[in-house]
């Protein structure tokens, strides 16, 4: 199995197709794996039921009940990232230029990590235990400030409620992702001007915030993506009642809700033209943010 | 100067509260399922339920098993894009975040109409091979992180010097890769192989839609049916992600270069 009885040339051929060979397996996972199954889908949305060409399931989109489920993932996703790139935005701020102790920063970073990841199922159970009617934070309101915000109109199963209970993931992912940046905002920017007479406002709004604006552009969109694709939460808090798109996309899987297997299909085309775009738009911010950071 | 530490005090402590609250909550109505005094008798049902465990047990062995097959598929990869293949780089980097952008259900849908009972690969025939299909549509939920981790890790050390010595002393491909370049990215492997856990562990959408018995999918179904034992479930995944990312930290401490 040596390759060195054989010419030096015909050595090298051989190395070289070695590893073309050694990368096969990844090329094939991800074809058979990643991208057939996504074209097969998007093929399926310009088809017909016999398998002819057409733009009638995209344009069947536009039925009302399409229509309000797509706002709905938006509006959920926008808000959801707004929330936390807001406030994981100030969080961030505080802990790596507040001038707080040393061990804030790497217990900020090791939380947002964990809790970044804790989505899904349990976190619904977890929001259903603290804000839900029989929940801990709904109780105690009751009993220490008198106020019962189920009386007052909230539903955890609501858009609001829904919203809270994302940003638990979404502030510290937030976190995760703008930390770099606000390192790379550097220690003379500030000094120079001050040394110019600006003030704290005046370095925020003429010097950080145009050199971080893309980078929180940028972690808004993925934000976004991230909760325009999740389904598990919202399906255990609100089960099928709510009417997300990938709510509505699981039921036309499990049971072609919509009586129409093609239109599923258009279903899934619109959801990965809006992930793409907002994650294509992310990964052009963030290759512009590296331009000034580091 | 006191002043100003003020609003940075005040952000950190609402970041807590809106951590810690729900957890605490979580942990609080978990202790509820005895009327009046607080029991651990929610974990005793969950426990003892032995869909539970059979959930449980059948999600741990689909995880290892994505480990184990997301290593096997990533680390050579890897490893010969940064070696002998570079220029292939921005297209391996693309595929390894496709599963970022392409969400979970629209993954799994494009598997049912293409692997269905009636189609050239039938794999959602039996339930073995259904197995085989979830596995694979984890390998490539874990793909972005895996990927990136044991990248990351190849380019701490010196791939081409250590892959010359191998060879010139004789080593095989596979020698090279499994007894040379594995043991010293293992802290990045392991990062991957933790974090896989985590996402695998719970995992509901594909799971369900597969019609897999997996740990995700109970959870939903306990969530529908039942009141104090979603909170101990939720106890129990929390404490399993957080074991996960403390394992990530403990084993990233064991770094070649952060052992002196």
């Amino acid at each position: 199995m040596s390759t060195t009885a054989l010419p030096a040339s015909a050595a090298r051929e051989k190395r070289m197709s070695w590893s073309w060979l050694g990368i096969l397996p990844f090329i094939i996972f991800s074809l058979m794996f990643l991208l057939l199954p996504a074209a097969y889908l998007i093929v399926g949305a310009f088809q017909d039921a016999s398998g002819n060409f057409t733009f009638q399931n995209v344009l069947n989109l536009g039925q009302p009940a399409i229509i309000r489920s797509y706002t709905l993932s938006l509006q959920i996703s926008a808000a959801s990232a707004f929330g936390g790139v807001l406030i994981g935005f100030f969080l961030a701020l505080a802990t790596i230029l507040g001038g707080l102790p040393r061990w804030v920063r790497p217990t900020l970073m090791t939380f947002s990590g964990v809790a970044s990841q804790f989505a899904g199922v349990p976190l619904a159970f977890a929001f259903m235990a603290t804000l839900g009617r029989t929940g801990l934070v709904t109780a105690l309101l009751v009993t220490l400030f008198d106020i019962n915000i189920y009386r007052g109109g909230f539903n955890l199963l609501s858009f609001l409620g829904l919203t809270l209970t994302y940003l638990y993931f979404q502030i510290p992912l937030m976190v995760l992702v703008v930390s770099p940046a606000l390192d790379g905002l550097k220690r003379e920017w500030r000094e120079a001007a001050s040394i110019l007479g600006a003030t704290g406002f005046q370095y925020w709004r003429m010097i950080a915030l145009p050199i971080l604006w893309p980078s929180l552009l940028g972690a808004f969109l993925l934000l976004f993506a991230n909760a325009f694709g999740a389904i598990a939460t919202a399906y255990a808090l609100t089960g099928s009642s709510f009417n997300l798109v990938t709510i509505l996309l699981y039921a036309q899987i499990r049971g072609d809700a919509l009586h129409d297997p093609n239109l599923g299909y258009a279903l899934a085309l619109g959801m990965i033209v809006i992930t793409g775009v907002s994650n294509g738009a992310y990964i052009w911010l963030a290759s512009r943010s590296a331009r000034w950071i580091r | 100067m006191k002043s100003t530490r003020f609003f940075p005090w005040f952000g950190f402590i609402f970041g807590a509260v809106y951590f810690l609250v729900p957890l605490i909550a979580t942990f609080e109505f978990s202790l509820r399922m005895q009327r009046g005094i607080y029991s651990f008798k929610a974990y005793q049902v969950v426990l003892a339920d032995p869909n539970f465990q059979a959930s449980f047990s059948y999600s741990a062995i689909i995880a290892v098993l994505t480990i184990i097959v997301g290593i096997a598929l990533v680390v050579p990869t890897a490893y010969l894009v940064q070696l002998k293949l570079p220029r292939l780089r921005p297209v391996v980097e693309f595929m390894t975040l496709l599963p970022l952008v392409v969400p979970a259900i629209v993954i799994v849908f494009g598997y049912l109409r293409m692997y269905n009972s009636s189609s050239w690969l039938p794999m959602t025939g039996s339930a073995r091979s259904t197995d085989l299909l979830l596995i694979f549509a984890y390998v490539t939920l874990s793909l972005p992180y895996m990927y990136r981790s044991v990248d990351t890790a190849l380019r701490t050390i010196d791939i081409r010097t250590l892959t010359e010595a191998a060879q010139s002393l004789g080593s095989s491909w596979p020698r090279i890769l499994i007894q040379v370049i594995l043991p010293n990215i293992r802290v990045g492997v392991l990062s991957g192989a933790f974090l896989t856990f985590a996402i695998v562990i719970g995992e509901f959408t594909m799971a369900s839609l597969l019609n897999r018995p997996a740990f995700g999918p109970y959870m939903q179904l306990i969530g529908a049916n039942r009141a104090y034992e979603p909170a101990a479930l939720a106890v129990i995944a929390f404490a399993i992600t957080w074991a996960c990312m403390g394992l990530i930290q403990i084993v990233a401490s064991f770094a070649p270069g952060q052992k002196r």
